[in-house]
């Protein structure tokens, strides 16, 4: 048997692309879609993939990343999933990719205009966590009573005396929809307000597509007087690179037994190495 | 309607049925087997229930088990869609709309904003697992508070109010007793000042000794702070303590209604006597 374009069979890709649509003209709404089989097991990744399968065309280019590095087992093999049903070429370098799949990342690099990304949802609903009920959570939405994600972050509050939440970190989208942005590091949710590209988000498993058009206003749930704050990196550098300012892992020395940090988006470090050392 | 300056809210021909209805029981003069349809077997849980609650008093509804108590609670506080009948509050737009033909949004802003409701069973009106400062909480995120300090300063106040010791103000409900859990619970109810407090046998499944220091706490409330109050009970001597004025149901009909010492010492409707001599 042939094997189909980009995997899925063209109504199938059709009925994403009808959706997606519908997901971009209402920022942060969740539209349902009927989530295809393939040939990676559910929540790995399927939701993203099945919105780059049913966009990649034959002049884009690719970049698949999961947690900031394009060489983990999981981007390498979406990536080659998508290679081998399209015959895309593919990249590490963020600005040289028109579509990029991701997974726990917005890369450092900003977006451009003419860039999907396409992140991978675990958990569309930011509800969730306070209600089990996906039935009273849409009407939740449809009355924008989004008492229970503020809830969530009180608690927290009470408990811990700060925020805790230090990824999926709820935002409000354009004023109406309250949305969970999928694992990315609270870090990333400042990229996301007023981009310049095309932020998608796919869930598999729950059947849901996501929308953040270009320029849409993106702002991250907060008290008046517990404001959103990021995790600083301002005050470490990464041991590899001599880079700051940029989400790191912080890693254990085998050897030493010593905490050191390492730029999480390796590409973006790449590229900063490659470039010192054209330098010097 | 009436839009008279003592009155807190007004409610006339109220229904709730479960079930189609028949030609026979569309008929208002066909009699009924209870409150339920000998033929279609509708059940008419409230049927044409009309009456004023006056600002600042404590109005009581007294009947047995299955005479409509609770649904009409309910519909009050428009956790259930109410199947005939109007509902104007003064304190919402003038008293001018039937708020049960009011768009889910607006139910849920008088709900958070005009309404309080404590529930007979602790469950529905807290969340176990959250803190009871959390939980106090829920109702100010609701009616628009966005200040971590100024919600827990009304957290400690009402908690106070309600002989919770501070000391554990971040325990969750689940750890406290049931008459301390009732007590959470009307701090919750009570944290944003809601002119109109509905209560729903509070008191049941309480040791009387606890029942006391509730029953003391709602008479000190409604004196401290003026709000007007429903308490329903199927115990006439909660009512003669509380209530000055009493609405007896029966069959989801008002049997009889008036100055509550007036029903107790001279009812008039068959029913009423048997209530009130069976406990004297
Ligand atoms: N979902 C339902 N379907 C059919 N009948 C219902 C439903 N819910 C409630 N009822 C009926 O409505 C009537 C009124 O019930 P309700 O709970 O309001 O009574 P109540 O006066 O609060 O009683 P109690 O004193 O036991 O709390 C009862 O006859 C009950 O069986
Ligand atoms: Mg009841
Ligand atoms: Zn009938």
């Amino acid at each position: 048997m042939r094997q189909n374009y980009a995997f899925l069979d063209e109504n199938s890709k059709k009925e994403i692309r009808r959706k997606t649509l519908k997901a971009i003209a209402i920022p942060g709404y969740q539209v349902p879609f009927a989530s295809r089989e393939l040939p990676i097991a559910r929540g790995w990744g399927t939701g993203g993939l099945q919105l780059t399968l049913s966009l990649a065309g034959q002049s884009d280019t690719v970049k698949v990343i999961d947690q900031g590095s394009d060489e983990s087992v999981n981007a390498v093999n979406i990536r080659k999933l998508i290679q081998d049903t399209t015959g895309v070429p593919d990249t590490i370098h963020t600005d040289a990719a028109t579509l990029i799949q991701s997974r726990h990342r917005i890369p450092e690099v900003p977006l451009k205009p003419y860039q999907i990304l396409v992140l991978q949802v675990p958990m569309p609903e930011p509800l969730r966590p306070v209600e089990p009920q996906e039935r009273v959570t849409k009407m939740l939405h449809a009355d924008k009573e989004y008492s229970g994600a503020w809830l969530r972050l009180f608690e927290q509050i009470m408990n811990y005396d700060s925020i805790t939440e230090d990824a999926d970190y709820p935002v409000l989208v354009e004023g109406r929809y309250v949305m969970a942005p999928s694992p990315i590091p609270r870090f990333d949710n400042p990229k996301m307000d007023n981009n310049d590209g095309l932020i998608l988000l796919g869930a598999g498993r729950e059947k849901k597509i996501c929308a953040l058009p270009p320029y849409t206003k993106v702002k991250s749930l907060a008290f008046e007087d517990y404001p959103f704050e990021v995790e600083s990196f301002d005050d470490v550098i990464c041991r590899q690179s001599g880079l700051t300012g940029v989400y790191m892992d912080e890693l254990i020395d085998e050897e030493t037994g010593e905490t050191y940090y390492q730029t999480n988006d390796t590409s973006y470090m790449q590229e900063a190495m490659n470039r010192e050392g054209s330098v010097k | 309607m009436s839009t008279h300056d003592n009155i807190a809210l007004s409610v006339r021909g109220a229904g709730k049925f479960y079930g189609d209805r028949c030609n026979y029981c569309r008929n208002e003069n066909n009699p009924l087997n209870n409150n339920i349809c000998p033929y279609c077997r509708t059940v008419f849980a409230v049927d044409d229930v009309s009456f004023d609650l006056y600002k600042g008093e404590i109005l009581g509804i007294v009947g047995e088990s299955g005479s409509g108590k609770s649904t009409l609670m309910k519909m009050l506080y428009f956790d259930q869609e109410r199947s005939a009948g109007e509902y104007y509050i003064t304190g919402y737009a003038e008293g001018v709309p039937n708020v049960f033909t009011l768009s889910s949004q607006h139910r849920r802003e008088i709900q958070n904003e005009i309404l309080g409701m404590v529930y007979q069973n602790p469950v529905y009106g807290l969340k176990m697992d959250f803190s009871s400062m959390s939980n106090i909480a829920e109702k100010l995120i609701a009616a628009g508070s966005r200040n971590v300090g100024e919600m827990t300063a009304a957290g400690d106040h009402f908690l106070d109010k309600v002989n919770i010791p501070l000391d554990r103000k971040f325990e969750p409900p689940e750890n406290f007793s049931g008459g301390m859990q009732q007590r959470v619970q009307i701090a919750k109810a009570l944290s944003n000042y809601p002119p109109i407090l509905l209560l729903d046998e509070v008191t049941t499944g309480l040791d009387v000794s606890v029942q006391a220091d509730v029953l003391e706490l709602i008479k000190e409330i409604q004196r401290e702070l003026g709000i007007s109050m429903i308490v329903v009970s199927h115990d006439l001597a909660i009512i003669r303590m509380l209530c000055d004025r009493t609405m007896v149901m029966l069959n989801g009909s008002v049997a009889e209604a008036g100055i509550t010492d007036q029903i107790l010492e001279d009812p008039k409707h068959h029913y009423t006597q048997q209530l009130v001599y069976s406990i004297l």
